[in-house]
């Protein structure tokens, strides 16, 4: 054979196995950013969030068996999220949440009540001695988790303000400002969110407003600087970021039930005999492990709640 | 020898690096999703971004072997039908994935549970279905089994892949909880294509002829 030929062919070759790997790339990088996998610029604008600070709680409750329910990583708690105003995927709230100002911030709690008052954020810790509680937290998408919280009853906060006997609904407001939640510049859903609850479901020892989890005030993402926790509710009853929690005579407008009446209902019990319309809520997916574990009726607090609901028809009142 | 230099030199096989290029190309996400998955990089809920992951690269390959036969009669475009066959295998391949590991994985072998999701919830009985009818496309992709069975009955059954992705857009857009878009963008495609299709038909030379 002669060099030359030689020399055609191995450029040919050469030119081949080129085009290959840059097509190949190609195809690859394009797929992965049509997944979401690309390497994703992280959003500029979006500062660097605060540390968290330690909170020291005065009490324990502990309410599980870590044996049967351990705790949930920190990790996995704070980059998976729904928290729509903070971005859609569950690793957006952790990215984005350094837009959110935690300081100056303030709860307005009025409505029928004899001494409404607005709290400064940092008067609110002072105020309520915290608890640890160890919580289950069983999202309507079927995934759940386990989360140290620290917090108060929210009966301790409704006392303070003496509601009146007309007050039948206590209705919450999450933080409207599309500069700090820029989710809230997409019509996704009706900004701001808000959530309600029955005046006893309120009043429930096991219903707490959450400052902080695994000892450290809450990040962002998970609703800082003051939340809903509602244990025996799917997680979305659990408003986060609280501006706002109003005594009302009747059941407010709560954001999911207002955007999907038919999937979500203002009571959200957690409820595996009752499917969602799209999927099935016998099981649910604990994070952190493969195989799913049985979902139990008011996610597992029926001792302490299911009186609430007696005579309620909860396949109506989902 | 001459001869030889000519033949590999100055008229090479055209577009050679193409399929192969393709084909390493597609199979990166899945790579990629392995390695995450081992060192436990997936995310917090691996198992719901495994699926996602892997029903999306379906869609993906499903519409891009959708696209070869609009894109040669809209634009004139050859090399994209060298491609349909093995995009479509890809879509049956990773479609076979995503329905396992929800399978195996998600309900673990769970079979009352998963028949009750086929029958009850709307999304997976759409998907279910795009699934089933990839498997006698995937099974008559063979040039032997195509030639068996002659070129119009051949023709005629994987018109299927129409119904198939149509309802694999439907599988995507009713489990979506809010945010659409994505969804709807990928239906839109598959509309698109399937209109071009009709707006472009195949030139009939013979019976053209006949007239």
């Amino acid at each position: 054979m002669t060099s030359e030929a030689l020399y055609v062919r191995r450029r040919e070759w050469l030119k081949n196995a080129a085009l290959t790997v840059a097509t190949a790339g190609g195809v690859g990088g394009g797929l992965l950013a049509l997944l979401g996998e690309s390497a994703r610029p992280r959003v500029d604008e979006a500062p660097e969030a605060p540390a968290p600070s330690a909170l020291v709680p005065s009490r324990r409750s502990v309410m599980l068996d870590p044996k049967v329910d351990p705790n949930t990583s920190f990790d996995a708690i704070t980059t998976y999220n729904n928290f729509y105003e903070l971005g859609l995927d569950k690793a957006d709230p952790s990215e984005n949440a350094g837009s959110l100002r935690l300081r100056p911030w303030t709860l307005t709690v009025d409505g029928l009540c004899h001494k409404p008052t607005t709290f400064d954020i940092d008067q609110v810790v002072k105020s309520f001695p915290l608890e640890e509680r160890v919580y289950r937290m069983r999202c309507v998408e079927a995934w759940s988790m386990v989360i140290p919280w620290l917090g108060f009853p929210l009966a301790e906060l409704l006392q303070r303000v003496a509601p009146t006997s007309q007050a039948k609904y206590v209705a919450f407001t999450t933080l409207l400002d599309p500069a700090q939640l820029p989710g809230q510049k997409r019509s996704v859903l009706d900004w701001p969110y808000v959530e309600g609850l029955r005046i006893d479901e309120a009043m429930h020892p096991l219903t707490l407003l959450a400052l902080g989890l695994y000892g450290k005030t809450l990040l962002g993402q998970n609703g800082a600087p003051i939340r809903l926790v509602v244990p025996w509710k799917y997680g979305f009853k659990g408003i986060k970021s609280i501006v706002r929690i109003e005594l009302v005579e009747r059941m407010p407008k709560t954001t999911w039930n207002d955007a999907a009446p038919d999937e979500y209902g203002f009571y959200a019990n957690v409820n595996p005999e009752v499917d969602h319309p799209r999927w099935s809520q016998r099981t649910e997916r604990r994070i952190g492990e493969l195989e799913r574990r049985i979902t139990l009726p008011y996610n597992g607090y029926g001792e302490e709640v299911a009186s609430l609901y007696r005579g309620l028809d909860l396949r109506r009142n989902f | 020898m001459a001869e030889l230099a000519a033949h590999s030199g100055s008229t090479p096989k055209p577009y050679a690096w193409l399929k192969p290029g393709v084909f390493i190309g597609c199979l990166v996400p899945l790579a990629l999703m392995v390695i995450e998955a081992t060192q436990g990089q997936l995310g917090a809920d691996p198992v719901a971004i495994a699926l996602n992951r892997l029903g999306l690269m379906a869609l993906i390959t499903l519409v891009g072997s959708l696209a070869a036969t609009p894109l040669r009669r809209v634009l004139g475009w050859a090399w994209p039908l060298r491609l349909r066959r093995m995009l479509g295998l890809f879509a049956f391949f990773y479609a076979f994935l995503h329905f396992t590991l929800y399978l195996a994985i998600d309900q673990g072998f769970d079979f009352s549970a998963i028949l009750e999701d086929v029958a009850e919830r709307k999304f997976i009985t759409a998907g279910f279905a795009a699934f089933l009818l990839l498997v006698p496309l995937a099974a008559t992709s063979p040039l032997r089994v195509r030639r068996m069975l002659g070129p119009k009955r051949w023709q005629r059954l994987h018109r299927l892949v129409y119904l198939a992705a149509a309802l694999a857009a439907l599988h995507f857009i009713w489990r979506v909880k809010r945010d659409l878009s994505e969804p709807v963008l990928y239906a839109a495609v598959i509309g698109v294509l399937l209109v071009a299709r009709i707006t472009h038909r195949k030139p009939r030379p013979l019976q053209a002829a006949r007239k």
